[in-house]
């Protein structure tokens, strides 16, 4: 039995039936892929191809052929490997987190937000194998395989390896509940399929029959995979800010850095999910799924975590100032005033300043402002990133090793070649798989058709 | 020789009618069997009498596993194989352990039980789903009767049942086993 509050608005709009929910959303993967679908993905895989000439120039010469020097260490490749994995949070968090708390607005987007998880975690698992150098040797390093050095183990001591085994977790968890809400969907794909077609998304659909047994275990194992994947999603951050925060660098060693990461990722993550579902909704005139409640809704948690990053920030402030450690406070000091600045401040106004607009009921339900703020959040994000690792570093213990970082074209370039592989990937999940989930749209429908009516 | 078996599909297009008419089937005495939707119909399997599944404790004994699993891999390696002073550490630094130990119970627990559904709703790639009707994966909800299972009752009868709960249409299906 649905039970829906009469004070809260209808998730779908347009009096849908369930069969509509059918044709709407299969239309999209059977038409032949539209003019606007080729441009866009044209675009991305000559941006991969680009990206590529950086990649492999990387893997030939060595990592000498990125900016790096002996003061900064760690620069772009881990800015961007931060900045991917944290917008690969909100897919899980819509999943699992929105389902153990019954929100059904989760519906309509979870399915998009998951793929773009998965897709934002491939392009962060590439700076990390990147930057070994010699990637076909890493498994070594990252892995505990026996090796002939004795066997010599990995050091489960170090937080970089409790990270391999956080992201790799987290990647195939969130791969298998994103498939497994695809199964369903895959088989009303199938039945409508002919040929070739329908021989491939049959053999995707695992021969899915809609038994009430089997939906019946599959409700159960989808609620047991949220409660697994919560933790987890949280875990991931956490991980990731211990590379930092276990280390003795002013400006890194800080307690609060596990909270303070997780609240960005998911600011970065929703803000993601923003701007891709805006595009996606337009395009395939979903505008009866994602509904203007919805963007609304996402906004506010855009508000929150965007608060809490705010106070995040001024905590690292006020606890640099009140521990009296000069080096502490030399490094906060530096952020604001040194000689990046700019990217202090660009932080300070795209992360604090920028989501509280959204306090403005008429900027978080405009569709132009939301895009606009969804993509400044995300250039914060990036900067927040670059300025913990990169103005950390630049200022060494001994003033005689200070130094500045320049990135060289190939560190853009491995930037470049990761978006060309996110928005690649994207492209091809959104034609040709089911971008909304449709059996469980198609369980809220009555409810929202009858208040529709009423 | 190929055996057929006889079913009587009612087709219903409405969740709430279904669930009443489920519960009215098989108060009558009718044994039905197995009903298919497109979407998850909340309150469908206890009508139907189905146990809770026990999945939730397949996926406990593969958590404990990994849980075992990851902490004798780190205290082995690290304590027993070859061990090793890491910033002044003692060889087997428990808390130190705890994050992969997390990560590896999360891991072996998701896969251990949605593998365990696969192969227990027998799901695999090259099934065919031998569909009782082709509308179960867009819109219709469809209740299946075998008459082998109730030679009880007559056909005539579980029709007339169908339709006064609630079934839009009632069609006859033979399915070759």
């Amino acid at each position: 039995m649905q039970v829906t509050s009469s004070v809260r608005k209808p998730l779908i709009t347009g009096g849908k039936t369930v069969h509509d929910v059918t044709e709407d959303i299969c239309k999209q993967v059977e038409a032949k892929p539209s003019k606007l679908w080729l441009m866009a993905f044209g675009i991305s895989v000559v941006t991969l191809l680009i990206g590529l000439v950086a990649v492999v120039t990387t893997l030939w010469e060595g990592i000498g052929m990125w900016g790096l020097n002996k003061t900064v260490g760690w620069a772009w490749d881990i800015t961007n490997f931060v900045w991917w994995v944290g917008i690969g949070h909100a897919g899980t968090l819509i999943s699992a987190v929105l389902l153990l708390f019954r929100q059904k607005w989760r519906m309509a987007i979870n399915r998009a937000s998951e793929a773009m998880t998965i897709f934002a975690v491939i392009c962060a698992a590439q700076f990390p194998i990147l930057h070994m150098g010699r990637p076909w040797l890493g498994a070594y390093w990252a892995l505990p395989l026996p090796n002939t050095f004795g066997s010599l183990w990995v050091n489960f001591n170090s937080p970089l390896l409790w990270d391999v085994f956080a992201i790799s977790t987290y990647f195939s968890v969130s791969l298998v509940f994103w498939y497994l809400g695809l199964v369903p969907d895959f088989a009303t794909i199938r039945d409508r399929a002919e040929g070739i077609r329908k021989k491939i998304y049959g053999a995707l659909s695992l021969g899915w029959d809609g038994a009430a047994k089997t939906w019946s275990r599959y409700e159960s194992v989808s609620l047991i995979l949220a409660g697994l994947a919560t933790p987890l999603v949280l875990s991931v951050h956490t991980i990731v800010s211990f590379d930092f925060a276990t280390s003795v660098i002013p400006g890194w060693h800080t307690t609060i850095f596990p909270p303070y990461f997780v609240a960005g990722a998911i600011f970065s993550g929703f803000a993601m999910v923003l701007t891709l579902m805006l595009v996606t909704r337009a395009v395939f005139k979903l505008q009866d799924y994602i509904t203007l409640e919805h963007i609304e809704l996402m906004n506010i948690v855009i508000i929150v975590t965007g608060s809490i990053v705010g106070i995040a920030y001024i905590t690292e402030f006020f606890i640099a100032w009140y521990s009296g450690v000069p080096a502490e406070q030399y490094a906060f000091y530096n952020r604001m005033q040194g000689p990046y600045w700019w990217a202090y401040w660009s932080m300070m106004t795209c992360n604090v300043i920028s989501p509280q607009l959204f306090w403005f009921k008429k900027i978080r339900t405009s569709i132009a402002a939301t895009f606009i703020l969804s993509i400044i959040v995300n250039i914060g994000m990036w900067f927040e990133r670059f300025v913990i690792i990169v103005t950390s570093l630049h200022r060494d213990f001994l003033p005689s090793s200070w130094a500045m970082f320049y990135p060289t074209v190939y560190d853009m370039g491995v930037y470049l070649f990761t978006f060309g592989l996110f928005f690649t990937c994207f492209f091809l999940f959104a034609k040709f798989f089911p971008v909304i989930n449709m059996a469980e749209v198609k369980s809220i429908v009555k409810s929202s058709s009858e208040k529709t009516a009423a | 020789m190929s055996d057929t078996k006889k079913f009587v599909l009612g087709v219903f297009d409405d969740e709430d009618v279904l669930l009443k008419a489920v519960g009215k089937v098989r108060g009558a005495g009718v044994k039905i069997h197995e009903v298919y939707s497109p979407f998850p119909v909340h309150g469908l399997d206890e009508e139907l009498g189905y146990k809770r599944s026990r999945l939730p404790i397949a996926a406990f004994m593969f958590g404990a596993l990994g849980t075992t699993l990851a902490l004798v891999m780190q205290i082995w390696m690290l304590g027993v194989d070859w061990p090793m002073i890491i910033g002044g550490k003692n060889h087997v630094a428990l808390p130190d352990f705890v994050p992969v130990t997390f990560e590896l119970t999360v891991l072996l627990a998701s896969f251990g039980m949605v593998g365990t559904f696969l192969v227990s709703s027998d799901l695999k790639p090259w099934k065919d789903p031998k569909l009782m009707d082709i509308r179960i994966t867009d819109d219709k909800h469809i209740m299946a009767i075998d008459l082998g299972t109730n030679k009880a009752m007559e056909a005539a009868t579980i029709n007339a049942l169908l339709k006064d709960s609630g079934a839009v249409e009632v069609n006859d299906k033979d399915v070759d086993e």
